[in-house]
């Protein structure tokens, strides 16, 4: 046993400390209260389970970012992963979307994924904002490696922050030349594009406490749109 | 001049599609066909409305496509492009066909596929209406034009975001109950306006316009089957008539009109229609607007004569454009929240007003309605299509 277990401590990353995510409320545009909170590795499975139907959503690249996100988030369950945290956004409940990321030292994080399932009220924005607080504000970086995998994400992330080019970094999502957002223009843009209310109401923390899955058919119809029928 | 009637009237879900141009306008043009019953009555004219396929999708001579598509051989056939206004440009070339005794049955069916290139590409296409040398080669696009033309308009007549905000509710929530809208999502206006996250859900494009300002970009097809009067006769369901065409121009470049905020196009366009119908804007029970912009609402129903200059915002916050007030503007959700393929918009205009005057409108259904009218707004103001459409009692 104790074997196995210094085994398995030599195929984990080291680890550093994190501080937690403190959970949020947004009202979206619909008026929807949306919670923003951090997971736990046992809530992975049920993340999982969202991310599946849209492994062949090709619609806006849906599908290598679900891919992508799937093996992260199983990376961050079984300790493969050093220092990866997830956020995701909640309406009552019901997940809307999920952001990812990672410390690669202490003062800089790294970007992976951004995936919304909510899509029409800016979902993807407010969860992207999350993580770059997360990264600035709590964890105190000074700055975020990020690249966009569909152009979606480069008009949402390189354009509306804007981010710089590092680009003689690659990024460990396929070796793209890396974008970095720096602390200073973090703050800039703040006001612009990132908000939420804390503490966050008892009520809506409880109604946020677990993760409640769409259909499957909801998640996709909601990621690719509707069905068009042939006559 | 022959009356003409619509007997019937289709369209496909805007939004995006995968669908091919001419499938999109095969499959709306299907409906329509359906929806008319012409039984043995053949097709003998065929006009598509169509703003960007040459440029966008590499396709021309669209008429001739869609015949061929639907075995129509050998009905006349032409595409009409005449901007944002392509759509009630190609239904008055119908009507025009019917009226004149040239044809009996006119199938007039709008299309368009922009989201196959990206935003930044749509946003030059449609720019491309504008006026070339003073305006388009500066980088003037249809949002920035509407965005300057709001600020002059709001500073003017003491229209205040909150009552764009109101549209923009008004016709997301009317979208929810159309199932060919492009966007069924309700808004609020804490969500939009009033809640410190509104700054983010709802973000400027051209101040004073926000995001839920702009309609999408869609695509999407609509059509509608006219007939003449003794092919009408011969068919069952209600009927919907033509009542009146009007049509007018005003300068290419916005700057040079001596007062902006006054689009006289839609006024004098709309005065010829009811004038055609015999009719006043006080007989009008419901209307469909074009509000590519929220502010185009509110200075097209005063040019076209529902609410004095500068009343429009007034009758907006006592409700009298919702659903359930005393003139419901876009049923169908309008541009903003049912979708703009913009060669399509003109014909769906008219597909809602038929649906409503035969009482097919569904859960949108505008209770009694008898008269109805269209604004398709080409250019930015320069090329103004109005129409009114009235139910005649069998």
């Amino acid at each position: 046993m104790a074997r196995i277990s210094e085994l398995e401590a030599s195929l984990r990353p080291p680890a550093m400390d994190m501080p937690l995510y403190p959970p949020k409320a947004i009202t979206l545009a619909s008026g929807e209260q949306m919670v923003v909170r951090q997971v736990e590795r046992d809530e992975v499975p049920i993340l999982l389970e969202a991310i599946y139907p849209l492994l062949w959503v090709e619609r806006d690249f849906y599908d290598i970012v679900a891919a992508r996100l799937f093996g992260e988030l199983l990376a961050y369950k079984r300790y493969r992963v050093k220092d990866e945290y997830v956020l995701v956004g909640l309406i009552d409940g019901v997940l809307a979307g999920m952001v990812n990321g990672r410390l690669v030292d202490e003062k800089t994080g790294m970007s992976y994924h951004t995936l919304t399932i909510r899509r029409g009220l800016r979902v993807g924005s407010h969860l992207f904002a999350a993580k770059m607080e997360y990264h600035i504000e709590h964890c105190g970086q000074e700055e975020v490696l990020i690249v966009a995998e569909s152009p979606i994400g480069f008009r949402r992330w390189m354009i509306e922050y804007p981010l710089e080019k590092r680009f003689e970094v690659q990024h460990e999502l396929g070796g793209v030349p890396s974008w970095v957002l720096p602390r200073d223009t973090y703050y800039g843009a703040k006001p612009r594009l990132v908000s939420g209310r804390r503490p966050v109401a008892e009520e809506l923390l409880r109604g946020a406490e677990r993760i409640v899955l769409p259909r499957e058919e909801t998640v996709v119809r909601q990621v690719a749109g509707d069905k068009e029928e042939t006559e | 001049m022959k009356p003409v009637y619509i007997v019937g009237a289709g369209m496909t879900k805007f939004g995006r599609s995968e669908w091919s141009l001419i499938k999109l306008a095969s499959v709306a043009s299907l409906a329509a066909l359906r929806h008319a019953n012409l039984g043995d009555v053949p097709v003998d004219s065929v006009v598509v409305a169509n703003m960007g396929a040459a440029r966008v999708n590499r396709q021309t001579a669209l008429g001739s496509a869609l015949v061929d598509q639907l075995a129509l051989y050998p009905a006349m056939a032409e595409a009409v492009e005449n901007g944002p206004a392509s759509g009630a440009s190609a239904f008055k070339v119908g009507c025009q066909a019917i009226a004149s005794g040239m044809a009996s049955a006119v199938l007039v069916t709008g299309v368009e596929r922009m989201r196959v290139v990206n935003g930044l590409e749509g946003t030059d296409f449609v720019a491309s209406l504008s006026q070339p040398e003073v305006e388009y080669i500066y980088g003037v696009t249809l949002p920035s034009l509407a965005g300057m033309f709001a600020r002059l308009f709001m500073d003017r007549f003491g229209v205040e975001r909150k009552h764009l905000a109101m549209i923009a509710i008004k016709n997301h929530e009317n979208g929810t109950k159309n199932p060919y809208a492009h966007i069924q999502q309700t808004v609020t206006m804490e969500g939009i306006l009033t809640a410190p996250e509104a700054a983010v859900n709802n973000p400027p494009i051209a101040e004073p316009l926000h995001l839920f300002d702009c309609c999408p970009v869609s695509d999407g097809a609509a059509s509608l089957v006219l007939v003449s009067e003794e092919v009408a006769a011969k068919l069952a369901g209600p009927k919907v008539r033509v009542a009146g065409i009007g049509q007018a121009t005003d300068t290419h470049a916005v700057h040079e009109r001596e007062d902006p905020t006054d689009l006289k196009a839609v006024r004098i366009a709309s005065e010829r229609a009811f004038s055609m119908a015999g009719a006043t804007p006080r007989d009008v029970d419901v209307a469909e607007l074009h509000d590519a912009f929220t502010i185009l609402e509110i200075a097209e129903s005063e040019a076209a004569g529902f609410f004095d200059r500068g009343g429009a915002h007034l009758a907006i916050e006592r409700g009298e454009t919702r659903l359930d007030g005393a003139l419901p503007i876009n049923p169908s959700g309008g541009l903003k929240a049912k979708g703009h393929p913009v060669g399509a918009t003109g014909v769906a205009q008219l597909v809602e007003l038929a649906w409503q005057l035969r009482g097919e409108a569904g859960e949108r259904q505008v209770k009694g309605a008898k008269t109805a009218y269209a604004c398709n707004f080409g250019g930015f103001g320069n090329n103004v299509v109005a129409t009114v459409l009235r139910r005649e009692e069998t």
